[in-house]
């Protein structure tokens, strides 16, 4: 526990955060690429302590919350079938699909199971030769090389029936296609460390480059993000447009070669829609022609559904940090965490549940706001 | 910001917009101990019985009869695995009706206990859950003093159930109820959190995490008697099992209409609890206890209170997690130890795993 302690120390916090003051001179907007860096952000109520100059924006890093809806529907349709055991990540058992969730096809009798690992599906397919085992291979590339090792494993193994529904996306396309959206006001990124951690950072530099944007490679902890927007600020306020590495102890150059090597083993990268954002060119990864025995999508036959998201939901405004999410008229009244129309309100890292809970706490102590408002500005 | 949400919602009208019937059938959320409880327990139970007793929705009801005021509850308990570090099914069954009757400030005297076994359940399980359940009851000092048992055909149970029901005396001048929690209260847990359910989830999952976690399960209502002696005035006690301190706290901010902060620094989690929570991308304020209360006491007996739950063996690890405030009523809040603020909200069903 000491070393986690290292990373929550409020002294060095404070430190940090009188730098980060001191540094910004005027307004800067960063986006936070992952979803477990937003997690940090609000469970540690950084975004609370942060200066006035200095905005965070939430990037669409949530893998549950990109995940497409009809591959959602894939997901149940497969689920729902007589001799399949349906394995995946525990918060992808409450995103909505069109008119259903996983819980609800468990509830109905489908063998839906949370697993921790797709090695964990896999020994499910071992000791159940009779059934069908499907694991939900979402996520970026942080789980890609489990994944990708589960299906080598099972090829080795002899494993028939074991497949993939696969939904794994990238990140660097991602920053690109938030980079060219017309209204983009990012000014730097919080890149993600864990992602960096696998692929490297040999993809980074060139979009610094051509969005003149600086790009800090940042950890988790709340002195992770403390000091990835520190070195981002600094960067802004100098000019300067780099990739810098504030994730050392986990975030070689070269990322992690063996995991690299069993995701180009097994997956091919390929076009591939977000949910709430749409499709991204080369965003995501596929399984090759070498694996596509384990590709349930083609085993199960659910490569025809199609499904388009409701139109209510601005969740890819969102994920694109367009729009605040109390600025989506859902906000709050339709959607809630327990009536979810996007992702985004489904997953606890999601912008939208995050602003749900902290708004709340603010709506509920109207006269704090307001002297607080008032004490900043006494002339409004 | 706050304009922002003024603009698009109405903060007085935000309540979960959702009737239960968008919900057809039920799922493992409706048994977590989290909002999706509370609406089947709100939408379906309490309608259908109809009494204020029961609407209440304290652990335990407490009845007036005969002159005496009796405390009066039941539990189903369904635990997978049936023994586990620390204790076992039987413990549970004994030790939950126990500390729902203590949690109304009662002195548990009687259980009753009904086995659903399923076909083909070893006897030597049956006998081993039973003993336990004595010796549980011995060392609570309650009487299991009626039962039943039913068996189910094979592939339709999951081995034993058991339910529990007990009753209990309550003493003249205690009222203790999550409507009483007061702006000022010093709220304190009794010990570490967490233990319990990280110790189920590493048997379960067959996870390990260095150090074997044992459950706390244990009776609780001879350290509730010792916080009595001191004062009849505690307005608040829960113990925190499904959904953990967060919905337990939770539950008694919108019965009473206050606030809770919490100081996170403060709040006891085992070093074992939060590796495996970190680990698993849960949150130990969300993870269930068996042997550990939660309780609102006044400022002015809060000091005394702490000490002589510290001088218990179920208390030592007793210490003040926060406080009961006005402000953002029916909302527990966690002050972060770098000085932000979050809301802790109540669980929706159980918790997941979180992916990254």
């Amino acid at each position: 526990m000491k070393y986690i302690d290292e990373f929550n120390d409020p002294g060095l916090a404070r430190r940090l955060l009188d730098e980060i003051r001191a540094t910004a001179t005027r307004p800067w907007a960063l986006m936070e690429v992952c979803g477990g860096q937003t997690h940090s952000i609000i469970r540690h109520g950084i975004d609370q302590l942060l200066p006035e100059q200095v905005e965070l924006i939430h990037g669409p890093g949530c893998p549950v919350c990109v995940t497409p809806l009809d591959v959602i529907d894939q997901a149940l349709e497969i689920a729902s079938r007589p001799g399949v055991i349906f394995c995946s990540f525990g918060d992808m058992l409450r995103v909505p699909g069109t008119d259903r969730d996983l819980f609800r096809v468990k509830g109905e009798g489908g063998d839906v199971r949370v697993v921790y690992s797709p090695l964990d599906a896999l020994e499910l397919a071992r000791r159940h030769p009779d059934r069908e085992v499907v694991f939900f291979a979402i996520g970026f590339e942080t789980t890609a090389p489990a994944n990708a090792m589960a299906v080598h494993q099972a090829r080795r193994l002899g494993l028939n029936n074991f497949s993939l529904l696969v939904s794994h996306v990238r990140v660097p396309p991602a920053i690109e296609a938030i980079m060219t959206a017309p209204a983009c006001r990012v000014q730097g990124f919080l890149a993600a460390g864990h992602v960096c951690s696998v692929m490297g950072m040999a993809e980074y530099p060139e979009l610094a480059a051509r969005f003149r944007v600086p790009m800090v490679v940042t950890g988790f902890e709340p002195l992770d993000i403390l000091e990835g927007i520190r070195l981002a600020v600094r960067q802004l306020e100098r000019g300067e447009h780099r990739v810098e590495n504030a994730y050392p102890r986990a975030v070689r150059e070269e990322g992690n070669p063996a995991a690299v090597r069993m995701i180009e083993e097994v997956f091919e990268v390929t076009d591939r829609n977000w949910r709430g954002i749409g499709p991204i060119p080369l965003s995501g990864w596929r399984l090759t022609d070498a694996f596509r025995a384990y590709d349930a999508e083609h085993r199960f036959d659910v490569t025809g559904i199609r499904t388009e998201e409701p139109a209510e939901c601005r969740s890819g405004e969102v994920l694109q940090g367009l729009i605040k999410p109390t600025e989506c008229e859902a906000f709050g009244t339709t959607c809630t965490p327990r009536t979810p129309l996007g992702a985004t309100m489904v997953s606890s890292e999601g912008a939208c549940a995050a602003y749900y809970l902290y708004r709340r706490m603010n709506a509920a102590t109207p006269q704090a706001e307001r002297a607080a408002r008032e004490e900043m500005n006494p002339v409004a | 910001m706050p304009e922002q949400l003024a603009d698009t919602v109405d903060p007085a009208n935000w309540t979960c917009p959702a009737p239960l019937r968008d919900q057809p059938v039920v799922v493992m959320g409706h048994g977590g101990g989290g909002a999706l409880s509370a609406e089947l327990m709100e939408q379906v139970f309490v309608p259908a019985y109809g009494n204020a007793t029961l609407a209440a929705l304290a652990d335990s009801a407490v009845l007036e009869l005969g002159g005496a005021r009796l405390a009066f509850s039941t539990d189903s308990y369904v635990v997978r695995p049936l023994f586990f570090p620390g204790g076992s099914l039987g413990d549970l069954a004994v030790n939950g009706t126990v500390n729902d009757l203590a949690m109304s400030g009662a002195r548990p005297a009687y259980l009753s206990a009904a086995f659903v076994l399923e076909e083909g359940v070893e006897l030597s399980v049956v006998g081993r859950i039973a003993r336990a359940m004595g010796a549980a009851a011995e060392a609570a000092g309650v009487t299991i003093a009626t039962g039943d048992t039913k068996v189910v055909e094979s592939g339709h149970g999951d081995g034993v159930y058991v339910t529990t029901a007990g009753v209990g005396l309550v003493p003249d001048g205690v009222d203790i109820r999550p409507q009483r929690a007061r702006p000022g209260d010093a709220v304190i847990v009794s010990g570490p959190i967490g233990l319990h359910g990280v110790a189920i989830m590493s048997v379960r999952e067959g996870l390990e995490f260095g150090v074997e976690i044992a459950s706390d399960t244990a009776p609780l209502a001879d350290l509730v008697a010792a916080m009595l002696a001191v004062t009849p005035d505690i307005h608040v006690l829960r113990d925190p099992t499904r959904g953990g301190l967060a919905a337990s706290l939770n539950e008694i901010a919108r019965a009473s209409g206050t606030g809770v902060r919490l100081q996170e620094r403060a709040v006891p989690v085992p070093d074992a609890v939060a590796n495996a929570c970190g680990f698993l991308g849960l949150d130990p304020l969300y993870v269930a206890n068996e042997g550990r209360l939660v309780a609102f006491v006044p400022p002015s007996s809060a000091d005394e209170v702490l000490a002589t739950m510290r001088a218990h063996p179920q208390g030592a690890g007793a210490t003040v997690i926060g406080e009961c405030v006005a402000e953002h009523p029916g909302m527990v809040v966690v002050a972060t130890g770098l000085g932000g603020t979050r809301v802790v909200d109540l669980p929706l069903g159980e918790q997941l795993p979180r992916i990254c």
